[in-house]
């Protein structure tokens, strides 16, 4: 009868998709296939800057099994420029954007030319027959160097390496004062320059695209976050008419925005694809995916925090140099930008100053990178909080308990103008430092260095916010977004009684099919089994804005929600038909029209038959309560959260090992906390990881040196400590559901727990900082006097792997 | 990454695998586990012709006493030797070395010779088998011989063995009642070593007697730590003086510098990881 006894949300249920995921009970792009399908290999340029003076693609057009090969100048006139959908100012200058480099490659990597062959393995073989003369040009990797008077160009046809220079200013928006005069006027400043080192987002599915052409639409399968807003791109770009596209993504392993981007893979893909006539696909491999997949971070931060002697904090002024990398783009320009309204986090800034500077580079191109924007944002802010309360003598966490918004000083308008709607940064701080032991530790800290002991603790602090629900459409426009920040959803209500949910989101992992049936089956009150989720075709799913920026549930959910609303509202119009009654007499719950004060009622999904028989409807209702809804947030949602960090610091070697983490995240309403807590766990990995192990190195040359996991280090659960996680809630007022996001929280929070908690350990040598990721070698220097960014490229080959090309291996 | 072709053999006598390696010439290359093989192949740093794959030769695999030295083929994986009781007893160092070495699967599959064929002075399995003065049994057209391990390593990943030869097994001294400790320093778990310390050391009343230290990664080759073990001999298995012996570890050591360390910290760390190597093997 009742479909649910319990609420399904806030239920820990195991999410349904897992079962084929684990299982390899799915197929991913690149186990699909189709009659006659033919293989790309790319070939990419081994030197960053160059002029192509000549490519020689005869000897590998006569390999076997070679269809054609293509080169930049064969496919000029198809493949377009690379669409970037965020100028992020009006001047902002960008290079064309090819897909296959046509004159000049800008960054190792590059694609240069395609081979389509009849085998995977006959496509790479003959890669090696392809001839292509370079004539080098001057690289330009350094970020300082980049802008300098007389500094060489990457793009010669634009003259400049600064693409676009942004700023915002409380004292010109009206929002806040003059940073300049609280700098003016302050009795302690702390100046510091912080580095966000290049990451890669490693994700664990490869790219990987197929397109056939021989249907009359033309359905492109590809790992990607953005089916929708790629076919769009896919139709500007090439010309295609998006009406005669498809895609679809199937199961995606893993993005953290990675795969949010229109490649030059699937351009070409595409191209190749039309024009041939015959289906394609390339799959790529592990180096390649390190190599020419889109990086993120990559900033440098000049950072001034003005405060008085009693510790309120009263301006900040932040100026940022920002990798773009050779090119800009899908929202490369833009990735910087959202962190500008992050810097003043929870605190109560009088006056702050934001300024940043894109610059182009020889490097692999830059953007999102789970984040986005924020945890650069959260690091500096966070690291500067530490150095105060270090300058002041004061502890961190009081500290910042003086600056920050109090729980009932919500809804809180910040120095940018962003309306910050619920939290209690109180409560989560209270129950971190209980879950930490944090008095006990520190007491251990005071021991360990009273007794002088070589293995040294540190404790690090960081309470950080992140805006998520990406986005409302007025306030992207006003950021010069291409798009707007809406979601769409819609369902259908099947005669049997089964509900399906259609979803412009797109989930690559996040575990959407679950918490939307949970949603939806609390909402219509039937069984969480008989709800299904499609999602990731623009056939079933026409229209959707993805999955990104920690967005999905906070915006795609919430059309989810209101889809159901119309569905309830259209049936509760026959129920009252059917019982004879008025529509106001009825009320709706566990999936029952109940006429008020009787026993009588009827269940939606006896409705839904009923309308699919039509045979007796109410006067001018249509047979169906399929009902669709597009959901366009007001605001933003603010999810925040207390994370502790202890860490022992051998002092003999440098060796960092984290001893203690515990965070207290506050996303509002949780759906599902199994979801919750994988979200968090993940996001935890991945911003300690920048903290101490990863970071995209290139050489002199402007070659990427950690070309493979044996050099880009990952951490695996062995190096990562336990997590003693656990939540408040204080819903958000901005949605329905109360719900936050927390998709990016982990990653955001963590990088600088661990980083102050680090240097906390070894201020008593004179250390300040210690550029990250925190090495052996680095924390070893900097304790003992020395720089705080040892290390970096190596000119010699080392052991391992990764030194095998350098040396020629073993051969 | 998809391996050029080859053609591909599996023999099943040492006799018939030399003489595949000699029909097939200069392009010709041994296979065992394939977990060094395999990436370089695949990235292309090689374009071997044929690939003679020794992991079907029984005779290559498995260890064997043999009065005073074990005898360990070279086919034998890593997780045989970490399993081996024989390993456990009298050359207990090996198996602590192998510990270290990457994760399970690849335990699985690659082969103690392959390590040492292979040569990365970043491998972990060099250091202890010079440390334990092992000697390396080769087969080539010609028959056998043998060649200690210190003149095995020649370079950074290249050794005395032929292009003709199989390396057929590994003859390791028993150090039965020995203590033994391999301490390995790398940023994550599963990496190769920054640098790593071998150390089988005898203790007799309280007094070092014999000790063997060689070091990993701090050098084109595995290094004995000659100038560590005269200090350690006869002195006290006490803290001060094995740290007083330890700081001659790096003597006459040349560590290349890379992105995670350069030649001084490499230095600093063979320094405190022999003291700590040597620690725990006196107190194992
Ligand atoms: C992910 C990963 C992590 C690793 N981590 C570590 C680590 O932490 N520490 C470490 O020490 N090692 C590590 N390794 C390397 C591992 O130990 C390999 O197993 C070993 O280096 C090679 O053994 P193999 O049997 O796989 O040799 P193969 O790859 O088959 O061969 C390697 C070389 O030796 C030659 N060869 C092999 N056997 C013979 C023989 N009997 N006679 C003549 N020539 C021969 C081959 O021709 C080839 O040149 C790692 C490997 C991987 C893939």
């Amino acid at each position: 009868m009742t479909a649910t006894i319990e609420p399904e949300v806030g239920r820990a249920r195991p999410r349904k998709e897992d079962a084929r995921l684990v299982t390899g009970r799915t197929r991913w792009t690149d186990n699909l296939t189709v009659p006659g399908l033919l293989h790309l290999a790319f070939l990419r340029s081994p030197v960053a800057h160059a002029k192509i003076t000549s490519i020689d693609v005869e000897a590998a057009r006569r390999a076997p099994g070679v269809v054609a090969v293509f080169t930049g100048r064969d496919i000029a006139d198809a493949q377009g420029s690379l669409p970037c959908a965020w100028p992020v100012t009006a001047d902002q200058v960008a290079p064309a954007a090819p897909s296959l480099a046509v004159d000049q490659v800008n960054f190792a990597g590059e694609a240069v030319a395609v081979v389509v062959a009849r085998g995977k393995a006959e496509a790479h073989d003959a890669l090696e027959a392809i001839d292509v003369d370079y004539d080098e040009l001057p690289v330009v990797l350094d970020l300082r160097a980049a802008i300098a008077e007389d500094a060489d160009v990457v793009h010669p046809d634009l003259g400049t390496n600064r693409s676009a220079h942004w700023v915002f200013d409380s004292a010109e928006a009206g929002t806040g004062g003059d940073v300049e005069q609280a700098i003016a006027e302050a009795e302690v400043l702390i100046e510091r320059t912080y580095r966000q080192q290049r990451l890669i987002p490693a994700f664990m599915e490869p790219r990987s695209v197929l397109v056939d052409p021989t249907g009359e639409q033309t359905t492109v399968w590809s790992a990607t976050q953005i089916p929708h807003i790629l076919r769009l791109m896919l139709a500007l770009t090439t010309g295609v008419p998006e009406h005669k596209l498809r895609v679809i993504a199937p199961d995606v392993g893993g993005g953290f925005g990675g795969k949010l981007q229109v490649t030059p893979e699937e351009v070409v893909a595409l191209v190749v694809a039309t024009r041939l006539g015959k289906p394609v696909k390339w799959t790529e491999s592990r180096s390649e995916s390190l190599l020419s997949a889109h990086h993120g971070r990559d900033q440098l931060q000049r950072l001034t925090l003005a405060a008085r002697r009693d510790g309120t904090v009263t301006g900040l002024k932040v100026d940022l140099l920002a990798d773009m990398g050779a090119y800009l783009r899908l929202v490369t320009p833009g990735v910087p930008i959202l962190g500008a309204f992050m810097f003043n986090a929870i605190y109560k800034f009088p006056a702050y100053r934001f300024a940043c500077t894109n610059v182009f580079t020889t490097k692999t191109p830059t953007d999102a990178y789970r984040g986005a924007g924020r945890p650069e944002a959260t690091f500096a802010i966070e690291r500067l909080m530490d150095e105060l309360a270090a300058e002041l003598g004061r502890d961190p966490i009081e500290l910042r308990e003086q600056n920050w918004i109090k729980h009932d000083e919500f809804p809180f308008t910040t120095v940018c103008g962003l309306e910050y709607d619920s939290g209690n940064y109180e409560a989560a701080t209270a129950r971190a430092k209980e879950l930490f032991g944090y008095d006990e530790l520190r007491a251990e800290q005071r021991e360990r260095r009273d007794r002088g002991d070589s293995v040294q603790l540190g404790i690090g602090t960081s309470t950080f916010t992140e805006m998520c629900g990406l986005a409302p459409s007025r306030v992207l426009g006003s950021l010069s977004y291409g798009a707007g920040g809406w979601e769409h959803a819609a369902i259908r209500m099947l005669p049997s009684g089964k509900v399906e949910v259609v979803t412009g989101s797109s989930a690559h992992g996040q575990g959407h099919e679950t918490a939307w049936s949970q949603i939806v089956a609390d909402q219509l009150g039937v069984p969480f089994e008989d709800v299904e989720v499609l999602h990731g075709d623009t056939q079933s799913s026409p229209k959707g804005l993805d999955t990104y920026g920690s967005r999905s549930l906070t915006v795609g959910a919430m059309a989810v929600l209101k889809a159901g609303e119309k569905v309830i509202r259209k049936a509760r119009r026959v129920a009252a038909h059917m019982m004879e009654c008025a529509e106001d007499d009825l009320e709706f719950t566990g999936g029952r029209f109940t006429v008020r004060g009787t026993e009588r009622s009827t269940g939606i999904t006896e409705v839904a038959l009923a309308v699919f028989a039509a045979h007796d409807l109410p006067d001018g209702v249509e047979p169906s309560l399929d009902s669709a809804a597009t959901f366009d947030p007001d605001n933003f949602s603010f999810p925040h959260g207390t994370h502790l960090c202890a860490v022992e610091v051998d002092t003999e070697t440098g060796f960092v090992k984290i001893r203690k983490y515990v965070c207290v995240d506050d996303v509002g309403v949780v759906v599902n906390p199994v979801i919750v807590e994988g979200q968090v766990h993940g996001g935890l990995a991945q911003g300690i990881a920048q903290a101490l192990y990863e970071e995209a190195v290139h050489d002199e040359s402007g070659t990427l040196t950690t070309g493979t996991f044996a050099d880009y280090l990952l951490p695996s659960a062995v190096d990562l400590p336990h997590f003693d996680t656990d939540r408040t809630e204080t819903p958000s007022t901005t949605n329905q559901l109360g719900v936050k996001g927390v998709g990016e929280a982990g990653t955001i929070a963590s990088t600088p727990a661990v980083v102050n908690a680090v240097v906390d350990a070894v201020r008593h040598f004179g250390v300040d900082d210690i550029q990250m990721p925190c090495t052996p070698m680095r924390v070893w220097t900097a304790i003992n006097g020395g720089p705080t960014d040892a290390g970096g490229p190596g000119g010699e080959a080392g052991g391992g792997l990764g030194s095998i090309d350098s040396t020629g291996g073993a051969l | 990454m998809i391996p050029a072709a080859f053609d591909y053999t599996a023999p099943s006598t040492v006799e018939d695998a030399v003489r595949a390696l000699a029909e097939s010439g200069e392009d010709a290359k041994v296979i065992a586990g394939g977990q060094s093989l395999i990436p370089v192949l695949r990235m292309r740093l090689a374009a071997p012709t044929t690939l003679v794959d020794i992991g079907r030769v029984p005779e290559l695999r498995g260890i064997r006493d043999d009065g005073d030295e074990l005898v360990i083929g070279a086919t034998t994986t890593h997780y045989e030797v970490q399993r081996d009781p024989l390993v456990r007893v009298h050359a207990p160092l090996l198996r602590a070395a192998t510990d270290t070495v990457a994760d399970p699967q690849v335990r699985h599959r690659g082969t103690f010779g392959g390590a040492l064929v292979h040569a990365d002075p970043a491998g972990d399995l060099l250091a202890p088998t010079l440390a334990l003065d092992a000697e390396l049994v080769l087969h080539g057209p010609a028959g056998r011989r043998t060649v200690a391990a210190a003149d095995f390593f020649t370079d950074y990943f290249t050794t005395a063995l032929r292009q003709d030869e199989l390396l057929v097994a590994v003859r390791i001294p028993k150090h039965t009642g020995w203590g033994a400790h391999y301490e390995k320093f790398s940023r994550v778990a599963q990496a190769w070593s920054i640098v790593a310390v071998a150390v089988a050391v005898r203790v007799e009343g309280g007094v070092i007697a014999e000790a063997r230290v060689a070091l990993t990664n701090m050098s084109a080759v595995p290094v004995r730590a000659d100038a560590v073990e005269r200090a350690l001999v006869g002195s006290p298995a006490t803290a001060e003086s094995i740290k007083a012996a330890a700081a001659h570890a790096a003597e006459g050591t040349s560590p290349t510098a890379d992105g995670d360390a350069d030649v001084a910290y490499r230095q600093h760390l063979a320094r405190v990881l022999t003291s700590r190597a040597v620690t725990a093997a006196v107190g194992a």
